[in-house]
């Protein structure tokens, strides 16, 4: 039987200013971050005592950094919010990070609070730039320009499995799963005639197979070994080669395969495929094959499509679900909706449209395309690919869809509202919103696992969270509710 | 806002092929259409004005 497993997802937004205002990226993003007070509160810092970006998971600390420590000395926004998520500045970009979710329809949720933040801190960021300004959002990784931008997936993983059977396994995973997690894109990078549109945002940004880097020579396996928890039990799999979804179901299954799929591999129940010949290859074929049934060359001289591969994942994963190794709700509605859009891509990929982004998308160019009579390369099309991931709900053309049901949902507008205040309740997230929200004037700082407390003595005390299974609404609350200050709470903690 | 796509509409149902309108009943084939139809009409309305000077300004920082 598999260790729980919790995933959480980053996202760095695109961020456009027009108008009068004559701010860079940087700044915009920290007004952006700013804006977004907790009603007219003070900030909780982030804590960055236990960040670790250059520790490589192959078992060394990297020697030549190209990636900046994060910098608070710059001054830029860097905040912790009540649903205990991470808002902040990073590399010219506002960055949305959810809390700790136990499973994928939670981190459906908050990562759709995520959106409306933005939207919202957005909204209060144009109040304080001259009058004809405007801030806009996007919820994408790329400007069709040469730029790429992260969403970034977080799974913790037992540090007893090993990290070269991970990436072995997980390779043709990330590979094929482009059929459903692309978001879409005009155009290519690679100055390519015959590739007006793929499936994905990101691929053609990906060079090497497996590395440390996030900015430059992009791995498709990352090494990051920054676990945010016990490290003598954990790891944490830092998955860098999605796409930022609008789409839930999208969203849903790109979480949702993986968190099974990792107990799959953590009890060694996945039977062996080959590998991809050259997976960084077949990750742009892939992502340039509309059809889904380009054959690709594995590394025993066969072929299998993106379909024949993911078909094997979902195969292992149905097994393993059926021998009785995982039982509940949320696993069965994951492995339901994998199996119907494989089905349906066998069928026709494109009808996948109303579940996953770039099909959902490409729909709607075609459309636009057609009562336009425009050709691929048209300026119009590529405003339309990049106003489907605004995140204003009466400007963004994902959200209008939504608004008129052309996309299926998952979750309901509640629970999204209630998100963007309150967090999960069933992993460390909770105790870290609560305590943001009871005790805002005592938290000081705050990080994913940790918690940094002035309570007026003479010291600061730091309250150390290294298990995100701990720390739940079931395990605190009824230490909260009996507490009347944080220095009760500390002494209570302590005793 | 777009003359060109009222146009194009009309021409679009003329050529929808007959066997196509005895298995889906015309009234909801026709529904379909101007649902299409009234969903361009808002794209057109939402779009970003100069859009074609927006996408060319659209340049972004690089990041992870």
């Amino acid at each position: 039987m598999a260790t729980p497993k919790y995933v959480g997802v980053e996202t760095e937004f695109g961020i456009a200013i027009t108008g009068p205002s004559d701010v860079n990226p940087v700044v915009a993003s920290s007004l952006v971050v700013g804006a977004y007070r907790g009603r007219g509160r003070r900030d909780v810092r982030w804590d960055h005592s236990d960040e670790h970006p250059l520790r490589d998971a192959r078992g060394y600390e990297h020697p030549d950094p190209h990636e900046p420590f994060p910098d608070d000395d710059l001054g830029l926004a860097n905040t912790v919010l009540t649903n205990g998520a991470r808002f902040y500045v990073d590399h010219a970009h506002p960055e949305y990070a959810t809390p700790e979710c136990s499973n994928a329809r939670d981190l459906v949720i908050w990562d759709k609070a995520g959106e409306r933040i933005l939207e919202d801190a957005a909204a209060q960021a144009v109040t304080t730039l001259p009058p004809g300004s405007r801030v806009l959002i996007h919820k994408n990784n790329t400007d069709g320009k040469g730029a790429a931008y992260g969403t970034h997936e977080n799974y913790l993983v037992p540090r007893s499995v090993p990290f070269g059977r991970l990436t072995r396994q997980l390779l043709p995973f990330f590979v094929s799963r482009l059929v459903y997690v692309g978001a879409g894109r005009t155009g290519n990078e690679f100055d390519e005639v015959d590739v007006p549109y793929q499936l994905s945002q990101r691929a053609d940004f990906f060079e090497v197979e497996v590395g440390l880097e996030t900015t430059l020579k992009r791995p498709l396996m990352n090494t990051r070994d920054e676990p945010h928890a016990d490290p003598e039990l954990y790891r944490r799999l830092h998955v860098i080669n999605g796409d930022a979804n609008l789409c839930e179901v999208a969203t849903f299954l790109k979480v949702g395969t993986m968190l099974l799929l990792l107990d799959v591999i953590e009890d060694e129940a996945l039977p062996e495929l080959p590998g991809l010949a050259d997976p960084v290859r077949a990750f742009h074929r892939v992502s340039h094959d509309l059809t889904c049934a380009q054959p690709l060359r594995m590394d025993d001289g066969s072929r299998m499509t993106a379909l024949e591969i993911q078909w094997h994942y979902l195969d292992a994963c149905q097994r393993y679900v059926k021998e009785g190794n995982v039982d509940d709700v949320g696993t069965t509605a994951v492995l339901d909706r994998w199996e119907a859009v494989l089905t349906t891509a066998e069928r026709d990929p494109r009808a996948l449209d109303g579940q996953v982004d770039w099909a959902t998308k490409l729909a709607l160019l075609e459309s636009f395309r057609d009562r336009h009579d425009l050709d691929w390369g048209h300026d119009r099309l590529k405003m339309v690919d990049l106003q489907y991931h605004d995140v204003r709900q009466d400007k963004g053309l994902y959200q209008r869809l939504a608004a008129r049901g052309r996309v299926e949902r998952l979750i309901t507008d509640a629970e999204v509202d209630a998100a963007m205040t309150t967090p999960p309740e069933d992993t460390r997230a909770w105790f870290r919103g609560e305590c943001i929200r009871r005790f805002r004037d005592q938290v000081v700082a705050a990080g994913w696992d940790a918690l940094i407390f002035d309570v007026g003595r003479d010291a600061l005390q730091r309250v150390p969270m290294m298990e995100p299974g701990r720390g739940t609404r079931a395990m605190t609350a009824e230490l909260l509710d009996s507490v009347d200050s944080a220095a009760e709470l500390l002494d209570r903690l302590t005793s | 806002m777009s003359d060109g796509g009222q146009v194009r509409k009309g021409g679009g149902s003329e050529q929808e092929p007959e066997e196509h309108v005895e298995e889906t009943p015309e009234s909801d084939a026709k529904d379909v259409l101007d649902d299409v139809d009234e969903l361009l009409d808002e794209i057109d309305d939402v779009l970003e004005e100069n859009a074609e000077e927006f996408v060319r300004g659209y340049v972004q920082k690089g990041g992870q």
